[in-house]
């Protein structure tokens, strides 16, 4: 399973495989933010927390159909599938592959981000704990969509439309959390609900995809 | 004599084809019955006026937009364990009838805000969770239309209606938390709370319910039976083409 996830990775890194783009559409979201709504500062730290989390999950969005496409087509994903490890075990090891490649860099630059788009001080704790805590979960149920998917010619737009709902939990308590982070409010629902989505997206999910991946291959 | 005898595509089309006819027949009349006497034989309430009369169609297609996804659920899941063919078409036949049902109960409800809230939308937990709720049929729709294999489409979309119902299930009281934390005072109504329902609608909108009800098993039958044909008819083609 670690060969299979540093496999995965150097597949990342050296085949200009998404690893840094998800961190550069990220850039062009929070750039374009501003022209959008006014360059006042004001409003631009009211709605920070909305627009880097919807960052986030855009971006996590755009390398999703790669998770499992790629090894569909050259035939490795059935060897996968025969491989003494089990299915959900792959499963689980590609979504965290896929995390550490866009969730984690995103969750290290979200202090510059959140410098750009005039995020109080207070909340700049609060948005890597929420976004350390929830990008898991948005990778996990990524890999639920790319394996539903897999066998389609042209799934990316049907794979946003069955993940992005899956994805309103995580935002909610994402976003709240760092909004009450920023104003010195309780943050402990949020916070718990936010890590308890998680760990149950991450135990739960990986026997759906499995699941999806095994009707898809027969 | 069990359930499961439906399950059998000739069992299930000779029993609703007897049944159809009498469904659609106590549909229409429960419908015009609730309907009529909903909205022109019960007094203008207090404070809605005439808008209260809403009420008869946006209660009952409310509930039947969630009682259809549970439907789905529940053949979803006889689908899954026991492959029946019969159960993953009326899924997939269930599922546009609920989307309309969510229209249904979505814009009758911008109608009825619009002069009562003063606006057409509002971003309260119940509006939220059903558009939600529709972006779910939608999703679900998209996935059946997508694959070719029927049987593929079948567990595929049998597996999304497992997790999404979850989720659905999830976002609904996620969506509560966040409304309270955005804006504390808004004019939050509370549909579910039944509190002084005057009797003189009560009955009008039970039958109202009722033919809703009978409406939905009356498009799904035929909605299903569609499907069964239309599996057929690809089965005969298939059959020519190899001969």
């Amino acid at each position: 399973m670690i060969a299979l996830l540093l496999r995965d990775l150097r597949l990342a890194v050296r085949a200009g495989g998404g690893f840094g783009l998800g961190l550069a559409f990220f850039l062009i979201v929070v750039t374009l933010v501003p022209f959008g709504v006014g360059p006042e500062g004001q409003i631009l730290g009211r709605i920070a927390p909305g627009i880097l989390w919807l960052g986030a999950l855009l971006a996590c969005l755009l390398s999703l159909d790669r998770i499992f496409a790629l090894d569909f087509e050259d035939g490795s994903l059935d060897l996968l599938a025969t491989a003494p490890v089990p299915l959900e075990g792959v499963v689980t090891i590609k979504a965290l592959a896929h995390w550490i490649t866009t969730g984690l860099p995103l969750v290290v630059a979200a202090p510059v981000f959140g410098l750009l788009m005039h995020l109080e001080s207070t909340a700049y704790f609060w948005m890597i704990l929420a976004l350390a805590l929830g990008t898991p979960a948005l990778s996990v149920l990524g890999t639920f969509g790319a394996a539903l998917t897999v066998g389609l010619k042209r799934g990316g737009l049907l794979l946003s439309l069955l993940v992005l709902p899956l994805y309103v939990p995580t935002l909610i308590f994402g976003a709240e959390l760092v909004r009450r982070g920023a104003q010195n409010m309780d943050t402990n629902v949020p916070l718990l609900m936010l890590a308890g989505i998680t760990a149950a997206v991450i135990a739960v999910v990986p026997f759906a995809s499995a699941a999806a991946i095994r009707v898809n291959l027969r | 004599m069990s359930i499961w005898e439906y399950a059998n595509p000739v069992k299930f089309m000779k029993t609703s084809s007897w049944a159809l006819p009498w469904v659609s027949v106590a549909t229409v009349i429960s419908l015009a019955v609730g309907l009529i006497w909903g909205f022109f034989f019960t007094t203008e309430a207090m404070n809605f006026g005439s808008t209260v009369k809403v009420l008869f169609v946006h209660v009952p297609s409310a509930m039947m937009a969630i009682n259809i996804w549970v439907m789905m659920l529940v053949t979803s899941l006889i689908w899954l364990i026991r492959r029946h063919h019969v159960s993953a078409l009326a899924a997939k036949a269930a599922a546009p009838i609920g989307a309309v049902m969510t229209i249904i109960a979505l814009v009758t409800g911008a109608v009825w805000g619009q002069p009562m809230w003063g606006t057409w939308w509002e971003w309260d937990p119940r509006l939220t969770s059903f558009l939600i709720l529709f972006l779910f049929y939608l999703g679900y729709m998209a996935l059946w239309g997508a694959i070719e294999n029927p049987d593929t489409a079948a567990d595929l979309t049998g597996v999304l209606c497992l997790v999404g119902s979850v989720f659905a299930l999830l976002s609904r009281y996620a969506v509560k938390f966040w409304n309270q934390g955005l804006h504390q005072d808004s004019t939050i109504l509370k549909v579910g709370e039944k509190d002084p329902l005057d009797p003189s609608y009560y009955i009008p909108l039970v039958i109202c319910i009722v033919g809703f009800v009978l409406l939905f098993v009356t498009l799904l039958l035929l909605r299903t039976r569609t499907e069964i044909r239309l599996r057929r008819l690809k089965a005969l083609e298939q059959r020519e083409r190899m001969a």
